[in-house]
């Protein structure tokens, strides 16, 4: 009978593990909880209409996020007509070009995971000196959304190669067949297929770039201005810097400033991850 | 035939803008190297780099200055470490759970929650640890300061957390399934299979993602600006205000420099040390991942 004590020692270490595996992911799902209770229950009151439309003000009452919001549109939309052409471009070259022996090749495949993995901060300081400085951009729009979009760029070329390669070579095949060039399969054939894709993936950069500070506070973006935008070479701030601004300040109506700041950032972050996701699912159901 | 001649015009046109959209990222790489190299010259035709490596104290602003970098490096090197204590223990065995305990509902409801951890910017880490972590820590520590080495790590490992788990699991999930199914043939149950068979044969996947994890630790930035403080400090005290390499160069920035000063360089020598760290131990995580994609 000694096999069977055994034998429910082993079973029951076995449940006891499980439950030990198990209370980690429920720990993350608890922190995640009181993140977002700590911050729906400071900033929830202070949420209304005049705070989305308002300025900022030293006066807690009065302050509100408009020109940061304007300012975060303004950056992802320009961060988005750059990456995204030089983004695809690059996986398009590597996917359907380039030779895959040839240096060249290699040499990016190996640039891009590296770059991947540069801290946002250091490409702050790529964007001081190059952008801010030697092209005399100044501490603009331009120059935070050229910063952004070096920072997100690894992770749209990773996304569309992930993409185009999804596309089944029949396709690829079968519009070659035809006669026509290369370029004219890409167009005609590939990047429709591949697109829901290089969008899902493009759409979860951008919002990584939404919710980045550092490289931004690096190339000069202020987390306190009281002017709109009006074009690409004006000085701005965006929301993650003006929530900064508002933590870093010891009054307890600053930090429900912040908290509100942070409600209405994370419901855009929110809105567009679901638009990522429903494409994504649709991209799967077509390629299936 | 002359649109052929077109076509074939195009094909040529077409491959060279899209060479030339390629390079930028190669540029990007070049101008980073060559910015911090630049700078880091010059500050070091300034101040010895005997003094920068092994001077206990950082003041660049103060009258006398002083560049010894250890303590930015301490400051970071205990946020890295203290926040792997968290990452690495609960990522690892979340992914565990979710690949060889949790069933396929169980798996399609946690992980977009994870998913829903990771996209959190750190800005909002930083306000939870100053707001939440900060006040829990004190209230059982009470000599803890505000500014704390703790709280900005727990927030750090908490972040971090998610990217050791999904990449832990895709480790485990890569191990075939026969080598799983084997054992559960010879009477193994669940915890055994996993501690004997599938660890193991995952392990380089599973070091890896511990590394990437160290890495993205010591190049965040926005939490420890927020959480962690801004004294510059020798010490392995975590309840006592720190600052880190990245925190320095945020404050720096947001201060008024002289551009070209030494001051202002130290900001670029303090991220090319920053950058070197990374490089590292993300080379050292992609050799690991290239070894097991053989042995599969």
């Amino acid at each position: 009978m000694k096999t069977t004590k055994r034998h429910q020692r082993r079973l029951l270490l076995n449940r006891i593990f499980e439950w030990i595996f198990f209370s980690t992911i429920a720990v993350a799902i608890l922190v995640l909880g009181a993140l977002l209770f700590d911050i729906f229950s400071r900033g929830i009151s202070g949420l209304d209409w005049s705070f989305i439309t308002s300025m900022p003000s030293s006066r807690p009452a009065k302050a509100g996020i408009f020109p940061a919001l304007l300012g975060t549109l303004w950056v992802i939309l320009l961060t988005a007509l750059i990456a995204l052409p030089v983004g695809i471009g690059t996986a398009i070259y590597l996917e359907e070009y380039a030779n895959k022996k040839s240096w060249f090749f290699k040499a990016l495949n190996l640039n891009i995971a590296n770059l991947a993995g540069v801290p946002a901060i250091v490409y702050g300081i790529l964007g001081l000196t190059v952008f801010v400085q030697l092209l005399k951009i100044g501490p603009t729009i331009l120059a935070g959304a050229l910063t952004l979009s070096l920072l997100i760029l690894p992770v749209i070329i990773v996304a569309s190669i992930e993409a185009i390669r999804a596309v089944p070579n029949s396709i690829r095949e079968g519009s070659l067949a035809l006669g026509v060039t290369r370029w004219q399969t890409i167009t005609g054939a590939i990047l429709p297929m591949a697109l829901p894709g290089i969008l899902t993936g493009s759409i979860l950069a951008l919002s990584r770039a939404m919710g980045e500070a550092a490289p931004l506070i690096m190339v000069g973006a202020v987390g306190f201005v009281t002017f709109l935008p009006d074009s690409i070479l004006d000085r701005y701030t965006v929301l993650p810097m003006l929530i900064y601004n508002w933590t870093s300040r010891p009054q307890d109506e600053f930090a429900q400033l912040a908290a509100s700041g942070i409600i209405v950032m994370l419901i855009i972050l929110m809105l567009t991850n679901l638009t990522a996701i429903i494409l994504r699912n649709r991209s799967q159901q077509r390629i299936d | 035939m002359t649109a052929r001649k077109r076509h074939q015009q195009t094909e040529v046109l077409v491959r060279w803008i899209l060479i030339g959209l390629s390079a930028v990222s190669i540029l990007t790489t070049i101008g980073i190297v060559l910015t911090l190299a630049y700078e880091t010259f010059e500050f070091f035709s300034i101040v010895s780099i005997v003094e920068f490596f092994t001077s206990h104290r950082w003041a660049p602003v103060f009258d006398p200055p002083s560049f010894g970098v250890l303590p930015l490096v301490a400051g970071t090197m205990m946020i890295a470490v203290l926040s792997g204590l968290i990452s690495i223990p609960l990522g690892l065995g979340s992914a565990i759970y979710l690949s060889e305990f949790a069933s396929k509902k169980a798996r399609k409801i946690i992980k977009p929650i994870l998913e829903l951890l990771a996209g959190i910017p750190s800005i909002v880490y930083g306000f939870f640890a100053l707001t939440f972590i900060t006040p829990l820590i004190r209230s059982v520590a009470p000599d803890t300061q505000i500014y704390n080495a703790l709280s900005a790590s727990i927030a750090v490992g908490i972040m971090t957390l998610p990217m050791v788990a999904s990449l832990s699991e895709d480790a485990m999930m890569a191990v075939p399934d026969s080598i799983r199914q084997g054992a559960y043939a010879l009477g193994s149950t669940k915890l055994e299979v996993a501690i004997h068979v599938i660890v193991p044969a995952a392990f380089s996947g599973i070091a890896a993602s511990f590394m990437l994890a160290i890495s993205r630790a010591i190049g965040e930035t926005m939490i420890v600006a927020i959480a962690a403080g801004q004294t510059p400090n020798l010490s392995l005290n975590p309840f006592q205000s720190i600052q880190t390499m990245t925190g320095f160069m945020v404050n720096m920035a947001l201060g008024d420099i002289q551009q070209g000063s030494i001051e202002f360089k130290t900001v670029f020598v303090v991220g090319a040390l920053l950058f070197v760290i990374t490089l590292i131990l993300n080379l050292i995580a992609r050799i690991i991942i290239q070894k097991t994609r053989e042995v599969y």
